[in-house]
């Protein structure tokens, strides 16, 4: 197994050699697939190993390079694809029974846009069915374990993609993010895991759960890794109505800008109940950044709090719409019945998995006559609020830090019977789902168990690269202080 | 609100939901449930309910409701043709199909 | 049901003065909601064809079948259409956004179909009938048509007691406006004249085909009935109504339905009915106590639309000339009321303007306009051609009889000069002389028939009538025969 001590290549030196001929495609292929075959039985961070489709892959790219043909900026990259991002002709599951057969007639705009820039995909990731979760422990196809302690969950609903990082199984992954579905099993896997701002990233061909909220993003060994895979990916997309109208972000080349003079803001309210190892590490985190030259700043946000409530009105409220078309008639499952009212009730009733119902039917209930006011009305006007807040906070700071789970990995099965403490592992990262700002999540030490903490850096809109600045800044200290960044309790 | 704590599970003295409110829901959204799941989902839904009723407290008057984070506008395509699916992949992938077509049950209800 | 009435401020100017259907001392109420697919290359989210007749499922993509992940985009020709149609509505065009209309049915693929709700396109305008007849319209918002189901096994292709159904979705994402007119209409006379006149109006501005029959537009009739003055009573929505003739025939039927109801002291339900063609009856489709719970939120994944004053200026300048004042230009240069028959069919031909062109080549507007009516073809033949016969015919050179012969060839050669083909038939001028001396040879051959005529017995004309054209082989002036038969009984 891949321990913490063994460096796993970066994915930047991995297509480095590709595209130099100083390595083969295939062997690094070969080489990511054999790790796969010998843990993943016990990790099932995938649903799907697509050997053979990534050897063919490699095949191509090898030869183009010996044709002098450029292979793209990602080239013989290994890497892992959350299953709720479409693949024409390959299963896309969302790790629900309703899906369990269907081959999607396109690729997701993600998918295409990583393929052109030479990326190989060895597989189709676990995740809490239809990303609903923070555990991936609600999936159709068994529970992700987590790498680094298999008796934990890897964080979720991303959470194959994370743990397929974690464990090297692919060198780059990418999840969704709706209320912190990549920061969050980033934090817990020690990994790199980005949410950029809404409409960076095309969401076409991503299996909507809440649609105002959803991002994709990627997991990473390193923050240059993360900002090569998020810079491959982002760009106006016309087939996406919400898709910033401008080219790919521009991260890599400001990396090394380091954060003098920036300002860095502490949240004086933040919600309390992060664990006393996870704030020890946030409190290094601002230390680090001081170190390096940043202002730290305080800011309120009093709305910060209820954006939990926002979100489990919203989300679900989306979700349960989107969801609809999962109905037995065009695509996937389908439990005959005698008239077509049963069979769609049917269908539903066997096909989704209780975490999914629950969350259809709380969705269904605050959108329904007589309701929508008290509920989803009265969470968008909160939303806005919670970005009132956000505006104000960037009036005096350039980013803010949070921590990106209040705790670090917990036990498979210790949140699985009490949703809400389940709902509570996003209190950090869910504001900026709200607001559509980027967050990304940095680790930045150990906390209890010798397991990994997350640091969450918040910036405004289309501030993807001070984020990445100040990501970066914390990702140096932990090289040059190995020693230090453990947390005392 | 903090996070964590075990106060989380209590469920309110007065329901937040009721049964034949759930029950309305899940035929809503074309779900059936057991008696056992109904009495289940009432209760987990009226502490979901309670939880949320922290923002019942703040005055939204006046404040307009942030529905999507985008603050784009006429975002249109022209009207030109482009690809269509291949029709057998996509009957390929449905359930029951027959002469083209997506072959379903004997619908009861009529919509308009 | 709520309406805003704005009878006060002479929004509705001449309303008062036009009949009403009336019956047991009750009066209708109708207001109706018009569906017309918009004439576009492809559907309004997605860039599949929007095409009527193709193989089953073939204009299909991930959008149209919403698949997941599919993401809708604005078809901006749909939006073009949709403010055409509301200016020519005299409607206001305002910003507008989308929203979802969640339902399960088996031909809406995503469960939800996108639609204007609170805030349509278009809003507040009124469409004036030929007679001046004014009806409000409310709304006219964008919305995406459904695919469609074939019934199989059971009675006849019927929904009920079918054994399957098998979905088409081709026509799945076809933009769609949805009309919604005030409850305004009082007869259904005017139903049939507003839903005909709308029909114009959407062919003129190249909105849509609008055509019934292919199902392109669809008409739903809210009809009630109320003692005068009286608060509105509940409504029945009609459905299936597939020509103007059936429009008429449906409300008359619903309306004296309900009378009897209220008569007899029952309740009228709210109801969806369909109207039977067969037995000429509406029949329950279902009931609206169970009313759907649409669950309508803003749909995330458009952004708003809001056209400017710039884009619809532009649209306005550009609107053709619609049909009430194309039938105003026509009454004025050939004195018809701008109602009568002939200025309609000849307007929704769209043979107007052809008429308007032989009166500039000098011809009589009167003459080619009934010409026109009674041969369409007419309109393929150059106007100065038609001008020069109108001229003839007005003149007395050709009687009427002549001049339709004469056209008829124009039609069948494309055209010609009408002199040389009338004098190819040998249509002599006949002059006045000829045909007094033709007239006073009758008389004199029929004393009896000429003695009853003078003492107002109709009929007698017949006789006299029938021997002067044998006389002059049916090239007489059938008016100017009865002119001269009565100038001489005086
Ligand atoms: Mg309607
Ligand atoms: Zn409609």
């Amino acid at each position: 197994m891949s321990s913490m001590s063994d460096q796993p290549t970066t994915a930047v030196d991995l297509a480095r050699n590709v595209r130099d001929g100083v390595a083969k495609a295939v062997d690094i292929v070969d080489g990511y697939l054999a790790r796969i075959d010998e843990r993943d039985d016990e990790i099932n961070a995938f649903n799907l190993v697509l050997a053979d489709q990534a050897r063919e892959r490699a095949a191509e790219i090898d030869e183009m390079v010996s044709l002098g043909r450029d292979p793209g900026p990602l080239a013989g990259v290994p890497v892992g694809l959350k299953d709720n991002l479409c693949t024409r002709g390959i299963p896309t599951t969302c790790s629900s029974k309703i899906l369990a057969d269907w081959k999607p007639p396109y690729d997701a705009t993600v998918v295409t846009r990583l393929r052109d820039a030479g990326a190989i995909f060895v597989g189709k990731t676990n995740l809490d069915e239809f990303a609903m979760g923070s555990s991936t422990e609600n999936s159709a196809f068994g529970p992700t374990k987590n790498p680094l302690d298999t008796t934990r969950v890897p964080g979720g609903s991303s959470g194959g993609s994370a743990a397929a990082v974690a464990a090297n199984f692919a060198a780059v992954s990418f999840g969704s993010d709706t209320g912190g579905s990549i920061r969050q099993p980033a934090a817990l896997c020690g990994v790199v895991g980005v949410k950029p701002t809404y409409g960076a990233v095309s969401r076409l061909g991503l299996i909507a759960f809440g649609s105002s909220l959803d991002q994709v993003g990627p997991f990473a060994h390193t923050v240059r890794d993360a900002a090569v895979a998020l810079e491959t990916i982002s760009g106006h997309d016309p087939g996406d109505s919400t898709s910033i109208q401008q080219g790919p972000l521009d991260l890599s080349p400001t990396l090394d800008l380091g954060v003098a003079g920036l300002r860095v803001g502490r949240i004086t309210d933040l919600p309390k109940g992060a664990s006393p190892d996870v704030e020890e590490r946030l409190e290094a985190a601002f230390d680090a950044l001081r170190e390096a030259g940043a202002e730290i700043v305080d800011v309120e946000m009093p709305a910060f709090n209820y954006g939990l409530t926002a979100y489990y009105l919203i989300a679900p409220a989306e979700a349960s719409s989107n969801l609809a078309r999962f109905d037995g008639v065009r695509f996937g499952m389908r439990t005959p019945a005698p008239d077509t009212n049963s069979m769609y009730t049917a269908t539903r009733t066997d096909g989704f998995g209780t975490e999914v119902k629950r969350r259809i039917m709380l969705g269904t209930y605050a959108l329904s006559a007589g309701y929508y006011d008290a509920y989803y009305g009265r969470a968008q006007k909160v939303r806005r609020l919670i970005a009132n807040d956000f505006a104000a906070a960037y009036a005096k700071a350039d980013v803010l830090l949070t921590p990106a789970s209040p705790t670090v990995a917990f036990k498979l099965g210790d949140k699985a019977s009490d949703p809400l403490a389940m709902y509570l592992c996003d209190t950090y990262t869910i504001p900026s789902n709200l607001t559509g700002d980027p967050g990304m999540s940095v680790p930045f030490g150990i906390g209890e168990h010798g397991l990994p903490v997350g640091v969450q850096i918040l910036a405004p809109a289309l501030k993807d690269d001070v984020m990445f600045r100040a990501a970066a800044t914390l990702e140096r200290h932990m090289q040059n202080h190995q020693d230090q960044n453990v947390s005392g309790s | 609100m903090g996070v964590g704590g075990d106060s989380l599970r209590r469920v309110p003295d007065v329901p937040k939901i009721s049964a034949a409110d759930v029950s309305k829901v899940a035929t809503l959204a074309r779900l059936c449930l057991t008696d056992d799941e109904l009495t289940t989902a009432t209760a987990e839904l009226s502490a979901m309910l309670d939880h949320f009723a922290d923002i019942d407290a703040l005055d939204l008057d006046g404040v307009e409701p942030m529905m999507q984070p985008t603050p784009l506008a006429n975002v249109m395509r022209e009207d030109v043709e482009g690809e269509t699916l291949d029709r057998d992949e996509v009957l390929g992938q449905a359930p029951l199909v027959e002469d083209g077509r997506f072959r379903v049950p004997p619908i009861l209800g009529i919509q308009e | 049901m709520s309406i805003t009435y704005v009878n006060d401020d002479g929004y509705y100017p001449s309303n008062e003065e036009h009949p009403r259907w009336e019956h047991e001392g009750y009066e209708l109420v109708v207001g109706l909601e018009v569906h017309v697919e918009l004439a576009t290359r492809t559907k309004l989210f997605s860039s599949a064809p929007n095409r009527f007749g193709d193989e089953p499922n073939t204009n299909i993509d991930p959008v149209t079948l919403g698949l997941p992940g599919a993401l809708p985009v604005l078809n901006r020709q749909a939006v073009e259409l949709a403010i055409r149609l509301g200016l020519a509505l005299n409607c206001t065009v305002q910003k507008s956004t989308f929203a979802r209309k969640n339902y399960f049915y088996p031909d809406m693929p995503k469960a939800y179909q996108i639609s204007q709700y609170d805030e349509p396109i278009n809003i507040d305008g009124w469409l004036d009938l030929p007679d001046g007849f004014r009806v409000g319209v409310e709304r006219g918002h964008l919305e995406e048509d459904t695919g469609k189901s074939t019934h199989v096994g059971g009675a006849g292709g019927r929904i009920h007691g079918s054994d399957y159904s098998l979905i088409d979705f081709n026509r799945a994402g076809v933009p769609l406006v949805e009309i919604v007119s005030r409850p305004d209409i009082r007869h259904p006379e005017q139903a049939k004249a507003y839903v005909t006149e709308l029909r114009g109006i959407l062919v003129a501005v190249g909105a849509s085909d609008a055509k019934m029959e292919e199902g392109s537009m669809r008409v739903d009739a809210n009809v009630s009935v109320r003692k005068p003055g009286a608060d509105f009573n509940t409504r029945c929505e009609i459905k299936n109504v597939n020509s103007v003739r059936s429009l008429g025939r449906a409300i008359e039927y619903e309306a004296r339905r309900q009378v009897l109801l209220h008569e007899a002291g029952e309740p009228v339900t709210q109801q969806t009915r369909h109207w039977d063609e067969n037995d000429g009856r509406t029949h329950t489709l279902r009931s609206k106590e169970d009313a759907d719970d649409y669950r309508y939120f803003l749909e995330p994944d458009l952004v708003v639309v809001d056209p400017g004053i710039e884009w619809i200026e532009a649209v306005r300048a550009a609107l053709p000339v619609l049909p009430s004042a194309r039938r105003a230009g026509l009454a004025a240069i050939t004195g018809l009321a701008a109602n009568s028959e002939a200025i309609m069919v000849v307007t929704d031909r769209g043979h107007d303007s052809f008429v308007v062109d032989v009166a500039k080549h000098g011809g009589d507007a009167s003459i080619t306009l009934k010409h026109l009516q009674q041969l369409p073809e007419a309109a393929g033949v150059p106007a100065e051609d038609v001008a020069k016969l109108t001229t003839m015919e007005a003149s007395g050179g050709l009687t009427a009889t002549q001049a339709k012969q004469v056209l008829a060839d124009m039609v069948d050669a494309g055209g010609g000069d009408a002199e040389a083909i009338a004098t190819d038939k040998g249509f002599e001028a006949m002059g006045n002389t000829e045909l007094e001396s033709m007239v006073d040879a009758a008389i004199a051959a029929q004393p009896d028939a000429w003695e009853k005529f003078c003492a107002g017995e109709g009929k007698a004309m017949g006789a006299l009538v029938g021997a002067i054209m044998k006389a002059s082989k049916g090239q007489a002036d059938g008016k100017a025969v009865t002119a001269l038969l009565n100038a001489k009984k005086s």
